[in-house]
């Protein structure tokens, strides 16, 4: 079985991109599809009423959503190969910059929009310096010269990255996508491993403490200036 | 380089074949497309643009000296011997136009830093109100960056092929960027609703329906007819500008004759 990890901010067009996805091989192969988000995701309904593909959602709630797909991913790698799918997409919720869902095999793609400003890719850290592939969406909204100017800053920031530009309403030009999915090896599924590093342990904030400022809380904390380093870990 | 593009032919909105067998295109020959709202004009440039390889809704393929262009060209900017000014006339990145213009004069590969204040310059002689280097492109207005944009296609993409949609509606001056781009030696198509571009250009292509249903070739009396037009257009122009500039309008334009 393959396995696709598609992360990226809210409504950058990860569904949208993933029905491509799906159009293009669900004749061919059986598809399963797992969306994970923090309170509410409609994704699973839509896809299993339009394609008619295996299909299952988590709420990660309080958790960080990438820490719930560690949690979950076994699970759902069983499910997947125990409905004899070929191909298991996962769709993130997109929501913690600190993390990352992409793991050491299988394909990481993060799904970036045109119209999302020009310094998001610098700030979207280890989810986009880890993936293996980034797609820009939205280019029927923008000029050939900004899809351009914003290709040369994601080239500059993440080197090794494969990049691609679609409308992901159409499909356009994802012939190349498509491509690597099918010449992705299939996983070994005893040796997934998270491909980023996770947080440093928890904190008090983490367990729900709610009062406000560092001296009230230990763990991974920081001061808004202090004479600390830029990431402090406070142990008691 | 560029000595000709093929278009070979996808499928309407209905899922039928298009009619032609395919359309070749020659450096410095002009284009027009034209065509009801919604007849797939943009879509048809846009295959162009993507060098579509039935990866697209039409499904067309477009070659380049009758090859299947690389990866390569088909993904890498500063490979890619087309521009495109489409018909967005908004700016999302939060950069100055000196910013913009370098990053992308970078991405196309070009280090003269003259080619900034040149692209800037240029774009100035398409609009009224001035550009300035520090100017955010998202406070741009329409004709603004639509003019910023054409300078950028001319000087920074500086391509061979070169595809237009519908500039005239930006409020710039047309007949400028027309007889600039004209006889260059270049591919241009315009998509247009404009009379005197569409009969400026040697070939029309008619859509309808998503798909090519027509292709005609400049004759005899539209040559004289695109004239009178041209002539008819530029007092038009003139009138537009006393207006804009916010002066009133006197006898003296009487003597424009209409006819
Ligand atoms: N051959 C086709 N098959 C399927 N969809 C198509 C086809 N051609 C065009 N379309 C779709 O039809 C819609 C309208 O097409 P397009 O935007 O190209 O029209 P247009 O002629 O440029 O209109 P306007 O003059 O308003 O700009 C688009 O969503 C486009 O993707
Ligand atoms: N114009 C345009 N709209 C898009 C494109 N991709 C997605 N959208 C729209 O953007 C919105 C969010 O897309 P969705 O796929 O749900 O994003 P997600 O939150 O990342 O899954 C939807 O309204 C889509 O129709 C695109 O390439 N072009
Ligand atoms: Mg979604
Ligand atoms: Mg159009
Ligand atoms: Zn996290
Ligand atoms: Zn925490």
């Amino acid at each position: 079985m393959k396995l696709v990890v598609i992360a990226g901010p809210p409504s950058a067009g990860k569904t949208s991109l993933i029905k491509q996805i799906v159009k293009r091989f669900k004749d061919e192969i059986t598809i399963a599809f797992l969306k994970i988000d923090v309170v509410k995701a409609f994704e699973d309904i839509e896809l299993k009423k339009e394609f008619g593909i295996l299909t299952k959602k988590v709420y990660s709630g309080d958790l960080c959503p990438d820490h719930a797909g560690v949690m979950v991913l076994g699970d759902a790698v069983a499910w997947a190969e125990k409905s004899a799918a070929d191909l298991l997409i996962v769709e993130s919720a997109g929501l913690c910059l600190r993390c990352s869902p992409y793991l050491n095999q299988g394909l990481g793609i993060i799904v970036l929009s045109s119209i999302s400003g020009i310094h998001v890719p610098e700030k979207m850290g280890a989810m986009v310096s880890l993936a293996d592939v980034a797609v820009i969406t939205k280019i029927d909204l923008v000029s050939q010269a900004e899809r351009e100017v914003l290709i040369q800053k994601i080239k500059e920031v993440h080197t090794g990255i494969i990049l691609m530009e679609t409308n992901a309403l159409q499909g356009n030009s994802l012939h190349r996508l498509y491509k690597l999915i099918k010449n992705s090896p299939d996983i070994d599924k005893d040796n997934l491993f998270l491909k980023g590093n996770p947080p440093l342990g928890t904190c008090t904030i983490c367990v729900g403490k709610k009062e406000v400022g560092w001296k009230h809380h230990f763990g991974v904390v920081q001061k808004l200036d202090g004479p600390f380093a830029e990431y402090l870990y406070r142990g008691e | 380089m560029i000595k000709e593009i093929t278009i070979f032919p996808g499928i309407d909105k209905n899922g039928f074949k298009e009619k032609f067998t395919y359309i070749k295109l020659k450096a410095g020959e002009t284009v027009s497309i034209v065509g009801p709202t919604g007849s797939g004009k943009t879509a048809f440039i846009t295959d162009i643009e993507l060098l579509a390889q039935g990866d697209t809704s039409t499904k067309r393929r477009v070659i380049i000296n009758g090859e299947i262009p690389t990866d390569e060209i088909r993904y890498n900017p500063s490979m890619k011997p087309i521009v495109m000014i489409t018909q967005n006339t908004k700016c999302f990145a939060d950069l100055t136009t000196e910013e913009f213009l370098q990053i992308h004069a970078r991405a196309r590969k070009i280090y003269d830093q003259k080619v900034i204040q040149a692209t800037i310059d240029l774009a100035n002689t398409f609009t009224g109100e001035k550009i300035k280097r520090d100017t955010r492109v998202t406070v741009l207005s329409g004709g603004q960056t639509r003019s910023l944009l054409i300078a950028d296609a001319i000087l920074i993409g500086a391509a061979p092929v070169i595809l237009l949609d519908e500039i005239e509606n930006a409020g710039i001056f047309k007949q400028e960027v027309v007889s600039l781009i004209h006889n260059t030696g270049k591919i241009v198509i315009f998509v247009t609703h404009d009379p005197v571009i569409a009969l400026l250009t040697k070939t029309r292509i008619i859509m309808e329906n998503g798909a090519v249903k027509n292709i005609l070739y400049q004759n005899e009396p539209e040559i004289k007819v695109a004239q009178n037009l041209l002539e008819l257009d530029k007092k038009i122009g003139h009138v537009r500008e006393e207006l804009r500039a916010g002066k009133a309008i006197t006898y003296d334009f009487l003597s424009v004759n209409f006819a």
